[in-house]
Order: structure tokens, then C-alpha cells, then sequence
């Protein structure tokens, strides 16, 4: 797909006009225009919190402008709930799946649709789409059980069995393998063949320029202009998103490597069925100063080693996780932490942070058996309050009130306050899952350019990452899980994003590890 | 010594006690697999049994006094659906509201009908069938009541597995902000479970009040209420499930009494609580087996759309 539509400018199929939302002080939309039109990719672009999410809400009907309207086929419409706009052919998946884990496949497909058509004819149509789109999905499998990659085509098939008109894509790439990536394109681009119209929300810059007709940006809440992506570069773009130059890191930083900080051996974790898969024979080496990631696709044992790394689960062979020299594969957390290693989790609320709990007090979360701030059981606040405070100040963590609780603050805001928590310990190996999911740009740069730092110092790092081109980017070396299993982790320079790709789909490749070709 | 009428008689009371249960616990379990935690079941199966005694003692139609009881329980299972689903608030805090108000609102209405008594609901012979020995009376020579409540454990148990309402039911109790997005009436979805949950709830207290035992007592439904919440846990929110554990409760709390009748010089106390620990001991051995399903994800989650 090169070319643009055969009408050089076909009316506008779903068009929003200066629509503003407000929630309480913040001004989520204000006054933002995009016009989708029929056989065209359609990208909208913006940080985390410009308002994306807002405005597709509003054009689908989950959310009610303040003001503005929305036109469809040049007429104004008002959509009161998300049916109305489906029924007039306005599909959406959503960034966070609206799937249910205990149904099934096709029981989800139903809940989205109209009607009461038997499942087992809704499962026979179900196929066909499949077939036709190119989207493997198996009927007749829970959800729970699928895969991110697998999901995201059941909500994909949900929607093209209401036959859409406009098809809306929330940050569909953000989970998928490369490999993923491409047959979603290819998906897209059969789609907008047929005369439908995609609006392909991303802050993916390569692939906007690839994929895409025109780009609405959005910063801020506000329009800030509308581009042919194909001739802007990756760079003005950013631009236009941040409305400031994106610091790069430098690619390569020159430091002495130091002892081993991380060795795991021969390390077998059995799965539990339902969630955690199994970690087969896993072997790692970290040594003071360097950052290892690990890329592969969600589920394929990422959070199984993450817990079992953390000390929520424990491994059987007490020697096969050394930290800085000690075994520790029996060892809980704070044990472990004991040891000087610090985590950071995928789950920020929840899992990092305690929701309900004020800032200060999810200092204490780690911090409570280093010494310093609790004293025979009783907790100093002075202490912590000053520890609370120059985490806030060194690591920009931005917030309203005096302390607010945790899930007030913004999904960067709160990685930059768990990371920074980890960080101010001194620890002398860094666990991050995730370091950077959902979080935007300006603070995606710094938490990286803040482990780097941390690395020079003698620090080892071990990153688990489903963004390839974060790891490539500031990463030393790069092992790739896929079905419980880890590859030998290879330096950055001497691999290649396909061959990466290849071992997260599960490729062979004689023990190489994921070398280029 | 036992011959087969005391047999029957035994048999014929852990039916009408299983019975109580397993009416208050179906509606319980549609509203929870809806997504909502009503710990009001106590108070309206008691409204129901007072209106539903009121209601067939003025007008001397036991049906007119079953259909009063369903009615009541729904009105009051409304109150409930306006504060927690309209008005989002704590499920469990309303639900005990719900339940104090019940027993203070029977009271009330029952106060006039102490000590009177009504014609218990009949027993419908089936020819025949009913007149087999032992089996006969038991299967088929129940009263109304409990022939619904199995037919209602049918229509119920098919209808969450087989039907698109079914479904959709499931799929806000699972959740809601998907059900939501998808365009389903989440809260619309959750105030007609509950107010099923009330009607059934009523239909029990009116099996107590005009069945089991015809007659009023302000404490008549003896904690039969939260039972039922326990056994809609127990059960693993599945209908078939508490069927087995409506009847393992109506048989163990008969069988005691019995037990207590023949003067073994076991502690009555002991003997009285032995109900509760065979349902205790089944939920240990039923979680134990349990995989997979546990209770819906959104259940006592208020629901609030954005705007």
C-alpha cells in the first residue's frame, strides 16, 4: 500500500470538531479537529497524557464532549454510548482490552455484536475473517489463556465481524513482536483496501511513517498539526510531539567491567498452569557496570523469572541465583535486598507501589529493613520524609499536594518515583521490568540515561523489556526469552532487530543466540 | 422402630429446609454473578415471609401471598440497587443496611399476625408416582415451592451457561469497564440481578412463612440468609454445585435434630453446629478441587462510568 486513496480527497467519513473535555482543572481535549477519511491510514500521534486516548473516547461514544460535535458523512451526530457508534460502524480495540479472561473467544466476539446468533455459527464466521485478514485466532480457547498478540487479534476480529466502516487502533503495537507487527500491517492495509477507514493511534514514529496517509499530532490536550508522515522525518515528528528536541543517549558508554553481580544457574521453575510459565535451564551472568536486556514477548516466562529473581518465588537450588556472590536462590525479598539488589516490577500500581498509600509511605515499602529509616520497629519519619524528598527532587517526580497517594500520580511520574525509591538504596544490582511502559518520552529518556548512570558506577542492570528498540538503544548486551528459555545473551553491536525478532518467535538457531546472520 | 413413613417424614423435611436454601442462594447467585455482593438476602427473605403471611392470611390465597412476597423482596432488594449501583456505594455496607432495615420492616408488619396460624401449602400429589413407597412422597410428593426451586435452579443454571443474556450477565460481573466499553448497560444489567436476587429471596421467605412452617415468628428465617450467601461461596458460583450444598445443609441441620431425638448423650450444642461444619468441610475439600473459576473479578467492585 504506496498509494494514496484514487480521490485525491474524499470526504471525511467521521470528522471531530473542536471538541473540548475537561476533568475537573485539566483540559484533556482542548478544541481538537481530526477528520478519518474512507480508504485512508489515519495516524494520531501525541506523548502519553496528550489526550489521545480523550478524543477516541469521545468518537466512540464512551465519553460526552464538553463542546464541539461530531460529524459523520458531513452530518452531526451524537453518539450517546459506545452501541450507538458501532452501530453506525465505528469500531475501536482499545489499548487495554476490553476482553473478559474466564469467556471465550467467541463468547467474547458475541458480547460485542448485536443479536443473538448461535456460537457455533459465530465461531464458523469467526474462522472466515480469520482467513481472510490473516489473523490466527482459535475460537473455541479462554481468553486467559491467549497471549497479548492473540488478544489483540480477538479484539481486532470482534470488531471486523460488526463490518466497521472506521476502524480505530489504540497503540496496537505497543505489545507485539516485530514479527506481530508486520501481519498487523498487512492487516491494515487490506482494510483500508476495502474502502474502510483506520485511525492508527501510536507514538511509534517509524512505523506512522511507514504505514500511514496523514498524522494528526496532538501535545498537551491541544491540535498541533496535521502532516503527511511519509514526508516528515522520524526526528520532526518527535518534534512536533514534544515540542522539544528528545535527548538521545549516547549509543556506547566506555567503562570498565567489574565482578559478577547476577549468575543464575541452571535455574528450572516448574509453571503453575494458569499464570506463570515455566522457566526452563535459564543461565545468566551480570557483572558490575554492565545493562543486559531481556527482549521477548510477553508471557514467555518474562514475569516468572522477574518473580522468581525478586524473591517472591523462590527457587528450589539455593545456588542457582548468586547475588553478588552470595546464594540467594532460596532467599525472600527483603533478604535479597539485604544484599543490596533492588526491583522494579511491570505493575506500577499494585505490585510497585500501593495504591491507596500516600508517596511516603511506599518509600517504606522497600526501605524498611536498610536501617536507616527504621529504628527497633518504629519508623523515623524525619528520615524517611527527607528520603521521600530527595527522591521527588532528583528524579523530577511531579505531583499535586504535599504527598499524595500513589495512584494520583501520572504513569511516568510514578516509574520515575519507583525507580528513583530503588535507586537512592544503593543497590548493587538493578532487576527493572518494563522500565518504561506507558511512560512518555521526556521521562522514558531519563529513567534509561538514570540506569546508565547508575551501570558507570559499578551497578549491574538487568532489563526486561517488550520495546526492542529501547533495549537497542541502551542496552550492553541482549538475550531473548521464548517459552521459558534464554538465549545467550549477545552484545548490542553484533545483532540486528530480525534476528532478535526471530529468537522471540522462537527460531533455532543452532545455539547461536541471537547473532545477526 | 423406622419404618418407611418416618423415612419419608425425614426425607420430606430436609427437602423443604434444602428448599429455603437453595431459593435464596439461586437469586444470590444471579446477582453475584452480575458483579454484586447483596448481603441483604436476610432481610428480604424475612420481609417476604411476613408480607408474604400478611398478604395470604387477609386474602386466604396462599398464591396471592407467594406473588406479595416476591414483590416485596424485589422493592426492597431496590433499596439496595440504589445505593450500591446508583449511588456506588460500599456493597457490603449497603447490604447490611438492607438487612437491618428487612428484620426491623417485618417486625413491624408481622407484629399484627403473632401467634396465628395459616393451612400450609399443600403437597401436590402426582397419581402414581407418588404413591411409590419412600421415593414416591419424596420426588413427587412436594409442594409447590419445591418443585420451583429445582425448576428455577434449571432455567437458571441454563440460562447463565446457554443463553446471550446469560452472557452478557456474566460479562458485566467479570467486567464491568469492558462490558461497559462493548456498549452493554452495566448498571441497568446489575439492578435487574439484584432485583431477581430479591424476588427469589422473597419466594424463600415465603416457602418459611406459608410451607415449612405456617406460621409468623419474628426471627423465623434464623439466619437462613446468610446461609445461602455462603453456600452461593461454597458453591464456587455454580448452580449445580448448590444444589449439592443447599441439600447437604438441609440434611445435616434434619439429620441432627433427629440425632438429638434419640438421646445418643451427645451435646446438643455440638450436634446443632454440625450443619455449619459439614459446610465448612466442604467448602475446604471444594476449594481444594476448585481450578480455574473462582468468583467473577468485578464482584463488589461499585461501578462508576466516566462522563
Amino acid at each position: 500500500m504506496t498509494e494514496n486513496p484514487p480521490n485525491a480527497l474524499p470526504a471525511s467519513l467521521l470528522e471531530a470538531v473542536a471538541l473540548t473535555k475537561r476533568f475537573g482543572a485539566l483540559v484533556a481535549n482542548d478544541h481538537v479537529s481530526l477528520a478519518i477519511r474512507a480508504g485512508e491510514t489515519h495516524a494520531l500521534l501525541g506523548e502519553n497524557g496528550a489526550g489521545k486516548s480523550t478524543l477516541v473516547k469521545m468518537m466512540c461514544g464512551l465519553l460526552q464532549p464538553d463542546s464541539g460535535e461530531l460529524l459523520y458523512e458531513g452530518a452531526p451526530i451524537v453518539f450517546p454510548d459506545p452501541a450507538s457508534s458501532r452501530a453506525r460502524g465505528v469500531g475501536v480495540v482499545f489499548q487495554h482490552f476490553a476482553l473478559f479472561d474466564a469467556l471465550t473467544v467467541v463468547e467474547n466476539v458475541a458480547l460485542g455484536l448485536p443479536g443473538h446468533e448461535p456460537l457455533s455459527a459465530l465461531a464458523a464466521r469467526i474462522d472466515d475473517c480469520v482467513h481472510r485478514y490473516g489473523l490466527a485466532v482459535e475460537p473455541w480457547r479462554r481468553v486467559g489463556e491467549l497471549s497479548v498478540g492473540e488478544r489483540q487479534r480477538v479484539e481486532i476480529v470482534r470488531c471486523l465481524l460488526g463490518d466497521p466502516r472506521v476502524l480505530i487502533l489504540d497503540e496496537p503495537t505497543s505489545v507485539l513482536t516485530p514479527d506481530e507487527s508486520e501481519n498487523l500491517f498487512r492487516t491494515v492495509d487490506l482494510l483500508t483496501d476495502e474502502g474502510r477507514a483506520v485511525l492508527f493511534i501510536s507514538h511509534k514514529l517509524d512505523e506512522v511513517r511507514r504505514l500511514c496517509h496523514r498524522a494528526t499530532v496532538l501535545r498537551g490536550g491541544r491540535f498541533i498539526a496535521e502532516v503527511d508522515p511519509k514526508a516528515e522525518t522520524a526526528g520532526s515528528l518527535a518534534r512536533l510531539m514534544v515540542g522539544a528536541e528528545v535527548p538521545r543517549l549516547p549509543r556506547v558508554l566506555e567503562h570498565e567491567l567489574g565482578e559478577p553481580r547476577l549468575l543464575i544457574r541452571n535455574l528450572n521453575i516448574p509453571g503453575d498452569g494458569s499464570r506463570g510459565s515455566a522457566l526452563r535451564d535459564v543461565n545468566l551472568e551480570i557483572r558490575a557496570g554492565e545493562i543486559v536486556g531481556i527482549a521477548g514477548v510477553a508471557g514467555n516466562g518474562q514475569t516468572t523469572l522477574f518473580e522468581v529473581l525478586s524473591g517472591e518465588k523462590l527457587a528450589d537450588d539455593q545456588e542457582s541465583i548468586v547475588i553478588d556472590r552470595v546464594p540467594a536462590g532460596g532467599l525472600g525479598p527483603t533478604e535479597r535486598r539485604a544484599l543490596r539488589a533492588g526491583f522494579v516490577p511491570e505493575e506500577r500500581l499494585g505490585h510497585a507501589a500501593a495504591p491507596d498509600m500516600r508517596l511516603s509511605d511506599n518509600v517504606l515499602l522497600t526501605t524498611h529493613s536498610d536501617g536507616a529509616i527504621v529504628k527497633l520497629g518504629v519508623v523515623r519519619h524525619s528520615v524517611l520524609n527527607a528520603r521521600f524528598q530527595e527522591i521527588v527532587k532528583r528524579f523530577d517526580v511531579r505531583f499535586g499536594g504535599r504527598d499524595p497517594k500513589a495512584r494520583r500520580l501520572s504513569g511516568g511520574n510514578l516509574q520515575k518515583f519507583v525507580i528513583g525509591r530503588e535507586v537512592l538504596r544503593d543497590p548493587v544490582l538493578i532487576i527493572v521490568d518494563q522500565p518504561t511502559w506507558g511512560v512518555d518520552a521526556a521521562a522514558a529518556a531519563f529513567i534509561r540515561n538514570t540506569l546508565r548512570e547508575k551501570a558507570a558506577e559499578g551497578c549491574a542492570v538487568l532489563v526486561i523489556s517488550q520495546d526492542l528498540d529501547e533495549l537497542l538503544e541502551f542496552t550492553d548486551r541482549i538475550a531473548v526469552m521464548c517459552e521459558g528459555r534464554l538465549t545467550v545473551p549477545v552484545p548490542v553491536a553484533e545483532t540486528s532487530r530480525e534476528a532478535i525478532g526471530l529468537a522471540m518467535g522462537g527460531a533455532e538457531d543452532g545455539g547461536e543466540g541471537v547473532h545477526a546472520a | 422402630m423406622l419404618d418407611a413413613a418416618i423415612i419419608g417424614a425425614v426425607l420430606a423435611s430436609i427437602v423443604a429446609a434444602a428448599t429455603t436454601l437453595l431459593l435464596a442462594s439461586i437469586g444470590e447467585l444471579v446477582a453475584e454473578r452480575a458483579g454484586t455482593l447483596n448481603l441483604g438476602v436476610e432481610g428480604m427473605m424475612i420481609v417476604g415471609a411476613a408480607v408474604g403471611y400478611a398478604a395470604a392470611y387477609g386474602s386466604g390465597s396462599l398464591i396471592l401471598g407467594t406473588i406479595a412476597a416476591m414483590l416485596a423482596g424485589t422493592l426492597l432488594s431496590l433499596v439496595f440497587a440504589g445505593l450500591a449501583i446508583w449511588l456506588a456505594a460500599n456493597q457490603v455496607a449497603s447490604g447490611l443496611a438492607t438487612t437491618i432495615l428487612g428484620l426491623g420492616l417485618a417486625g413491624l408488619i408481622g407484629s399484627p399476625f403473632v401467634g396465628t396460624t395459616l393451612t400450609a401449602a399443600p403437597a401436590l400429589h402426582i397419581p402414581v408416582l407418588s404413591d411409590l413407597p419412600i421415593v414416591g412422597p419424596v420426588l413427587f410428593g412436594q409442594d409447590a415451592f419445591a418443585y420451583a426451586s429445582i425448576a428455577l435452579l434449571a432455567i437458571v443454571a441454563y440460562g447463565l451457561a446457554r443463553t446471550r443474556a446469560g452472557l452478557v450477565l456474566r460479562a458485566v460481573g467479570e467486567s464491568h469497564v469492558a462490558a461497559h466499553a462493548l456498549g452493554h448497560p452495566v448498571r441497568r444489567i446489575r439492578t435487574l440481578a439484584v432485583m431477581f436476587g430479591g424476588a427469589c429471596a422473597g419466594l424463600a421467605g415465603a416457602q418459611l412463612s406459608l410451607a415449612y412452617t405456617p406460621f409468623w415468628a419474628s426471627d423465623m428465617t434464623a439466619g437462613r440468609g446468610w446461609i445461602a450467601l455462603a453456600l452461593v461461596v461454597f458453591s464456587a458460583w455454580r448452580p449445580l454445585w448448590l444444589l449439592g450444598g443447599a441439600y447437604l445443609f438441609g440434611a445435616v441441620s434434619i439429620l441432627q435434630l433427629h440425632v438429638q431425638g434419640f438421646g445418643l448423650g451427645i451435646p446438643s450444642q455440638l450436634l446443632s453446629s454440625l450443619p455449619y461444619l459439614a459446610t465448612i468441610a466442604a467448602l475446604v475439600v471444594i476449594s481444594a478441587l476448585k481450578r480455574g473459576q473462582g468468583a467473577p473479578a468485578s464482584l463488589g467492585v461499585p461501578f462508576v462510568p466516566d462522563r
